[in-house]
């Protein structure tokens, strides 16, 4: 069933000479058409890469703390003081500000502001993506990841505005300076660094995937003591998956359901 | 006819001066933008959106406003608005390239602008938006010069100059229309995820770019031979009437689906506008102010006594530009992004350097219109002399 609508999508969008799809009302029909089942992992792409975050296991700072550095440091990611010039692909905000529709006002305290590791959710049907008027951003065919190409953005920040997961960043100032350096001055990744002017957000570890392994916060949590766990990647697209799996057991949740994005980032509550 | 741009009195060339002076302190302060990024503006991660995008917002407004001339003129054969007409055309004609302006100056990559054309995305608002500003563009400086030419011969229009002008107004309502859509068409932004936004650009539109055209034929007239005639004043100021009345009926109701419902998502914006939210409250004051201006222009807008009397008049389309600007110009875009979708409250000012290139671009657009102006002015003269 899941595959023949796919298929149908594919085909809808073939005979519109593939821009049916990609088109703001087309769009949304074959969004409407597929949101009658359950949506989730269903982007058309051919896979559909996914990731589960244990809240509970995250409670832990060292464990978000190992997250967030080691993705900064394979992406170059900028450390830059002032809060208003921030660049940031994966860090923590409180429960209530992630979830908004799942605390009321007899949530407990330690529910409410429990720390979440937020990242880019690599939609099934991203927002960044339909507003970008160059396809600098776009969600690649083959494995669902919600790319960007900082030479080619315009640095307009219509995503920006489109995104409702607050994920993206500008550089408004040079990020380059803020970059950490070893004694060589030499940056600790070979990801390129950006210049000014330019969105970026967390790309998945699109360079890692390629290589086979695992994103950076993946590998880091799976590192710390007790932090086994906490981060799971995976394929949903493919049945025996440990994503799959778990999503079949647990309870979990994605941010802003209503919004019809598809996050492909998952909570377990 | 071009080199009619070249004759003009003393007065004339101090306007250029000082427009010029603002264009430059306006370069300088862009250079700056250049080199250190975006920084230098009051935008922050939070309010990715300012000044420049306001201003463009605005100004697409002022541009469609054209219609408003050339509709009746055209459409209705209304003769009063002979001599206007043509400075409508110029008018959108410089609103339009502020605008374009505007965006270019808000690009963090400006160099790369011409990605928009080498990788066309039709699903981008952004796109449409582009094409349609610069099919306006092209529009009415054809219309404007083709026809004003053949007024300068006594001569006809030529006949393949009617279509343009016919295609000119329902494209000034898609200009505006497309640049609502921009904005309605975002679901992490329930401020403008509203129906009535287009609708909203549209009526206010109408009632400011009127306005601003009435308060420059006056100034015309006072300071030059021109003359629009009382009743082609009093045209307009019949449309300014219209279309405020229903920006505040389009107003209310977006406000009473908004508060009614009483929906958090609904409310905090509004609240963040009028009233502060969280102890937030840079806008209450333009806010109040843009109240109490355009309820005190409807009013009295509403009553012919005041409203045939131009020396009232001119102060109520002061009033009307003021509080449309304050709308659009300063809070629409602003207010979007407070709270922003993590809930978080940041406010926005602009800076120094913000302002000074905001200014230079107004005054890149003001020097265009003040030299187009000339050359009508001049045209005209020597047809009523010979």
């Amino acid at each position: 069933m899941d595959g023949s609508r796919r298929s149908f999508l594919k085909e809808t969008g073939l005979a519109a000479l593939g821009v049916g799809c990609s088109l703001p009302f087309v769009g949304s029909a074959c969004a409407t058409g597929s949101a009658q089942e359950d949506t989730h992992g269903d982007s058309g792409s051919e896979s559909q890469w996914a990731m589960v975050v244990d809240i509970e296991k995250c409670l832990d700072e060292n464990v978000r703390r190992a997250c967030v550095e080691a993705c900064h440091r394979a992406h170059n990611v900028p450390s830059i003081p002032e809060p208003e010039n921030e660049v940031k692909w994966i860090w923590t905000e409180e429960f209530d500000t992630v979830f908004p529709d799942q605390v009321h006002a007899q949530t407990a305290p330690a529910v409410k502001h429990a720390p979440i590791l937020i990242l880019c959710n690599h939609c099934d049907r991203p927002p960044c993506v339909r507003v970008c008027p160059t396809q600098a951003t776009w969600k690649r065919e083959e494995d669902g990841i919600v790319m960007m190409d900082m030479h080619r953005c315009i640095g307009c920040r219509y995503c920006i505005a489109a995104c409702p997961y607050g994920s993206r960043s500008f550089n408004w100032k040079d990020p380059q300076e803020f970059i950490e350096q070893d004694e060589n001055g030499e940056y600790s990744s070979e990801y390129p660094a950006r210049t000014k002017g330019v969105v970026e957000k967390c790309n998945f570890c699109a360079e890692r995937l390629r290589e086979g392994l695992q994103p950076a916060c993946v590998e880091a949590a799976n590192q710390v003591e007790g932090g086994a766990g906490a981060l799971t990647f995976g394929n949903l697209n493919e049945p025996d998956s440990e994503v799959k799996q778990i999503l079949g057991e647990r309870h979990t949740i994605t941010r802003r359901v209503g919004l019809g994005t598809g996050p492909n980032i998952y909570y377990i509550v | 006819m071009l080199q009619k741009a070249f004759t003009g009195g003393r007065n004339y060339w101090i306007l250029l001066a000082v427009w010029s002076l603002l264009m430059f302190v306006g370069l300088l302060a862009y250079s700056q933008q250049l080199t250190e990024g975006l920084q230098i503006t009051g935008m922050t991660r939070d309010v990715t959106w300012g000044l420049y995008i306001s201003q463009f917002t605005f100004l697409v407004g002022v541009a469609a406003s054209a219609v408003m001339v050339v509709l009746p003129y055209y459409l209705h054969n209304y003769k009063a608005f002979g001599k206007l007409v043509i400075l409508g055309e110029f008018l959108a004609v410089s609103a339009v390239l502020m605008c374009m302006l505007f965006i270019f100056v808000d690009m963090g990559q400006p160099t790369r602008v011409v990605n928009v054309m080498l990788h066309p995305s039709p699903n981008s608002l952004m796109f449409w938006d582009m094409m349609a500003l610069m099919g306006y563009l092209i529009l009415n400086a054809v219309i404007g010069f083709v026809t004003f030419d053949a007024e300068r011969k006594g001569a006809p229009s030529p006949k393949w100059i009617k279509p343009l002008i016919y295609l000119s107004i329902p494209w000034a309502v898609s200009i505006h229309t497309v640049t609502a859509f921009l904005y309605a068409g975002l679901e992490a932004r329930p401020f403008w995820m509203t129906a009535i936004l287009g609708p909203r650009f549209l009526a206010s539109a109408f009632a400011s770019g009127p306005s601003l055209l009435i308060l420059l034929a006056l100034i015309l007239r006072k300071f030059t031979s021109f003359d629009p005639g009382k009743e082609a004043i009093q045209k307009l100021a019949t449309i300014v009437v219209y279309a405020m009345v229903i920006n505040v009926f389009f107003f209310g109701v977006e406000l009473f689906t908004g508060l009614y419902s009483d929906m958090p998502h609904h409310v905090h914006h509004f609240q963040y506008m009028f009233l502060g939210l969280d102890g937030y409250g840079a806008l209450r004051p333009w806010m109040w102010v843009g109240q109490v201006l355009t309820l005190g222009a409807v009013t009295l807008l509403l009553i012919p006594k005041i409203r045939r009397q131009e020396k009232y008049l001119v102060v109520l389309c002061v009033a009307v530009v003021t509080a449309i600007w304050i709308e659009k110009g300063l809070a629409m875009v602003v207010t979007g992004f407070i709270p922003s979708p993590l809930g978080k409250i940041t406010e926005y000012s602009p800076t120094a350097p913000e302002i000074a290139i905001t200014f230079g671009v107004y005054a890149l657009g003001f020097f265009v219109l003040t030299v187009l102006y000339r050359i009508v002015l001049s045209v005209r003269e020597r047809v009523q002399v010979t």
